[in-house]
């Protein structure tokens, strides 16, 4: 039982009973960031903005939507857009913040592979912000459902039609998800469900450990060096500031990402009042029609590296169905990020990419080969197209197949 | 104390199996109700009138939300024992008008006498059969039984049996 | 200067990416077509100039019996129900006919309603046009009774009423609370495919589609069943509009808001910055013109920053935010 005194003050009486003076200094003003780093160490806290943006816009269109087939479409696009003050901005944010989400994951990503910030202690980190890529795959997959549109209709049908890929049980498990023989109004209500809640809410607990993750191995640097933490955060609150190698999370960190956070903003109402059409296709304004399909579907731009790995398959090979290929490619395509610390046989190097010599065309050629998969997810895969769109496929998984080598031959080098 | 060890683990270890045996119970219940409802898995009947589909003509009806295609072959369109459904002089396919890569509905073209998949070029003939394309198998056929010149879709009558065995 | 070319990296292949996926792609799978074409071209022209008296006396004598011409009175002689039975569409109100369709349109439609329409795929010999032809008349009577349509009302249309004289017959506009005159049951055996709801068409199609579609839907879609109507180009761009005020009424509002949402931002943005500055300040080391410069200096290319270069970016930022406003 801790020893209650007389406080002085309110945030006295707190600390009593909560702690707060030391919750502040551990989360905040004691919580120590390298200063060597650039603005892309600001992306976790431009997602947090991007995800605070989608959970309250989320809920302000909660109040007037209606999860049923007969009444979604118009909830949205007559009530919502046109009706309810304010609900077009709202509806618009939610919609361009859920594409930007993706952006922002992407050059997080990226950044995480490039500064090797995924091994030596921070496999946990790495595997974590996976999980959450994908827990945002899904969350952005079943949002997409719920305006109703032809796009929501076809995606879903689609995509939930690839589970009649596995083996004996498939079409089983396909009717077992939509509720139904084709997607429905019992598909759209589990789907609302998973939106709102189930899905919000393991986001939630997974950013917490993502977050809990990065105090032990501390975050990263720019030149991906170890250093002494304790030496250098004893320097700062010595008075020597700086000379010292950290600053403080807050202000210090958060000033920088308040920053980064504003000219994002900027750029992003900019989008969401005058440049939306990448992240709210026309094609939904359509009502879903289960006896038309339109003349062109496709995923969100962020899941058509993924499409095109599916479909990149186009040709039997060796006896194999294509489509069997496909999915086989498009599971591993899912996984493989997720086990990248462990593919990485070079697991004490943390050097940044540019200081290793073939990791650093590994690293441009996977964002090239990324690049080249969502356009070409985009076009009709036909003629020269489908080409492309194949040995792009076998280029991706021919890389995380190689990484394994690079760096075990660097290891070598490395040893040396 | 050793005999009073034993006891507890034995009864903690009955515990873990009581506790697991109620979780696996409940989550069974709950994977039920993900299921389709009794109105959705009898709603799955549909008779449709096909005695007055034109020669060459293909019409589309509706079946457990999917669209049914009725095609009826001219004399000049090519012949499928496995497949086809006949009803006295007239000659029909019937399948699911899905395609069997990625679901996306073709449609009919008359003068190429083929099914045509617009989301990725699948091609399939006049007896659904793929020909072309990322389609990995002919066009599905539904359940049917013959009624005159109706057909009951959802039953599994004496020609669709017959249809099925001829595929295997 | 390392932050800066990181910035062009990420915004180089986030702008390849975005090319790539949007303008890019939408013109490989919507190639580019031929311009509306508001002159309707190959419909011979009227080369006679026509009799209002006579025109006058022609359509009280041929078209009222299935027409309705509201603003003079004549109302539908079947009601809707029935002229949908008979005829297997709504025949359309024609007050306002003589201004909204194009005349030299009107007159090839008088004498080959399927050919004008561009319906020959739908109609012919095997299942008759609801719209006989008038090809009996001669050049001068199709002239007079095109002339008389053109005196009927002087007023101007508003945009709902071409709308519900154009479209209205087959088309519904739900969310202005507009049914379609011809109930949908008839419009599928009519035209072998129900008229879809217009009310979000604008967003799903957009204005630019629009305009080269409904001057001539065939040219957009292969075998579709909507007939070429015959609007003139003002007449159209009412019609545009009117979706536009339908489908997308608080267009008006997201722009002006827009605005004051990114200057909002943009100044947020430059406190920020000048925020950071004063914060960093305390934890970094800054060169300065001073005496001390080569000691500076020397955390200058450790740390890689400067009051002058801070200055800059805080510069360039500034103009880049209001770049944006002033473009939109």
């Amino acid at each position: 039982m801790a020893e209650i005194r007389k406080s002085e003050g309110f945030i006295d009486w707190l600390d009593q009973r909560l702690a707060v003076k030391a919750f502040m200094r551990v989360m905040m003003t004691e919580y120590w960031i390298p200063k060597n780093i650039n603005f892309l160490w600001a992306m976790g806290v431009v997602l947090v903005v991007l995800f605070g943006v989608l959970l309250v816009t989320g809920l302000l269109l909660l109040m007037y939507y209606k999860p049923d087939i007969n009444l979604a479409f118009d909830s949205v696009n007559y009530t919502i857009m046109q009706e309810v003050e304010y609900g077009w901005l709202w509806r618009h944010m939610h919609g361009v913040a859920a594409s930007a989400t993706f952006l922002i994951i992407y050059i997080h990503l990226f950044t995480g592979i490039y500064y090797g910030s995924y091994k030596k202690g921070r496999e946990m980190i790495w595997i974590t912000g996976m999980v959450l890529f994908i827990a945002f795959s899904a969350e952005a997959f079943s949002g997409y459902m719920l305006p109703w549109g032809q796009m929501s209709y076809w995606a879903a049908q689609v995509i939930t039609n690839l589970f009649s890929g596995i083996p004996l049980i498939g079409d089983d498990v396909v009717i077992w998800i939509r509720g139904d023989y084709v997607v429905a109004d019992a598909t759209l209500t589990r789907f609302f469900m998973l939106h709102v809640v189930l899905l919000p809410l393991m986001i939630i607990v997974v950013i917490a450990v993502h977050f809990y993750s990065l105090r032990f191995p501390h975050v990263n640097n720019q030149d991906s060096v170890e250093f002494d933490f304790d030496a250098e955060s004893k320097k700062f609150l010595e008075g020597d500031k700086k000379a010292s190698k950290v600053v403080p999370f807050w202000p210090v960190f958060l000033s920088k990402d308040f920053f980064v956070v504003g000219f994002f903003m900027t750029i992003f109402f900019a989008l969401v009042c005058y440049q939306f059409d990448f992240a709210m296709d026309p094609i939904n304004f359509e009502p879903a029609n289960s006896m038309k399909t339109p003349a062109h579907i496709y995923p969100e731009w962020y899941f058509l590296w993924n499409y095109e790995v599916l479909r990149g398959f186009f040709f039997d090979i060796g006896g194999m169905a294509a489509m069997d290929i496909g999915l086989i490619a498009f599971v591993i395509a899912n996984i493989v990020f997720m086990i990248l610390p462990f593919l990485d046989r070079n697991p004490m190097n943390t050097a940044p990419a540019h200081k290793r010599p073939v990791f650093k065309y590994w690293f441009w050629l996977l964002v090239c080969d990324m690049i080249v998969l969502t356009v070409y997810g985009k076009l009709p895969p036909t003629g020269v197209n489908a080409w492309v769109g194949f040995v792009a496929a076998v280029i991706f998984l021919g890389l995380f197949i190689a990484l394994p080598f690079i760096t075990k031959h660097e290891a070598k080098g490395d040893a040396q | 104390m050793e005999t009073c060890q034993k006891r507890r683990d034995f009864i903690g270890m009955a515990l873990t199996g009581v506790t697991v045996v109620g979780g696996a119970c409940a989550l069974g219940a709950m994977k039920k109700s993900w299921d389709p409802l009794p109105s959705v898995q009898s709603a799955g009947f549909v008779t449709v009138d096909i005695s007055t589909i034109e020669e060459g003509e293909a019409r589309s009806f509706a079946w457990r939300g999917k669209p049914i295609f009725v095609l009826r072959k001219s004399t000049d369109t090519p012949k499928n024992e496995k497949r086809d459904v006949v009803i006295g002089e007239k000659v029909f396919t019937l399948v699911i008008g899905l395609c069997t890569h990625l679901g996306c509905i073709p449609s009919y073209d008359a003068k190429k006498k083929s099914f045509i998949c617009a989301c990725h070029g699948g091609v399939f003939d006049a007896s659904g059969v793929n020909t072309f394309g990322p389609p990995p198998r002919p066009l599905d056929i539904p359940p049917f039984k013959i009624a005159g010149e109706t057909l009951v879709l959802g039953e599994e009558g004496e020609e669709y049996k017959k249809l099925i065995a001829k595929k295997a | 200067m390392r932050e800066i070319k990181i910035l062009a990296i990420v915004v180089f292949f986030t702008a390849v990416t975005y090319w790539g996926v949007e303008p890019y792609a939408h013109s490989q799978m919507h190639p580019h077509v031929a311009p509306a074409d508001f002159s309707f071209k190959e419909i011979e022209p009227l080369h006679v100039n026509g009799n209002v008296d006579n025109g006058k006396a022609l359509v009280e004598a041929n078209c009222i019996t299935c027409h309705s011409i509201k603003k003079l009175g004549f109302e539908a002689p079947l009601s809707a129900e029935d002229s949908a039975a008979s005829y297997g569409v709504v025949p359309p109100d024609l007050s306002h006919a003589g201004v909204i369709y194009d005349k030299n349109y009107l007159a090839g439609f008088l004498k080959d309603p399927v050919g004008a329409t561009k319906l020959s795929h739908k109609f012919g010999d095997a299942k008759p046009y609801a719209m006989p032809s008038f090809s009996f008349l001669s050049e001068q009577e199709i002239a007079d009774i095109v002339a008389y349509f053109g005196t009927i009302v002087s007023t101007k249309v508003s945009n709902k009423v071409v709308f519900e004289e154009a479209c209205g017959r087959c088309h519904s506009m739900k969310y202005d609370a507009l049914k379609a005159q011809t109930p949908s049951s008839f419009m599928k055996s009519y035209l072998g495919a129900e008229a879809p709801d217009l009310s979000m068409m604008i967003r799903s199609k957009k204005a630019e589609y629009l305009n080269t579609f409904i001057n001539e839907p065939l040219k957009m879609v292969e075998g579709i069943a909507m007939p070429r109507v015959g609007l003139t180009e003002v007449s159209q761009n009412q019609v545009i509009s009117y979706m536009q005020s339908v489908g997308d009424r608080k267009k008006a509002e997201r722009e002006s808001l827009g605005l004051k949402l990114i200057g909002f931002m943009a100044i947020f943005t430059l406190i920020a910055y000048l925020w950071k500055v004063k914060i960093w300040k305390e934890v970094e080391y800054s060169a300065s013109f001073s005496p001390f410069l080569l000691l500076n200096s020397y955390y200058f290319f450790r740390q890689k920053n400067s009051l002058i270069l801070r200055l800059f970016c805080s510069f360039f930022y500034l103009k880049f935010s209001l770049k944006l406003q002033i473009n939109c």
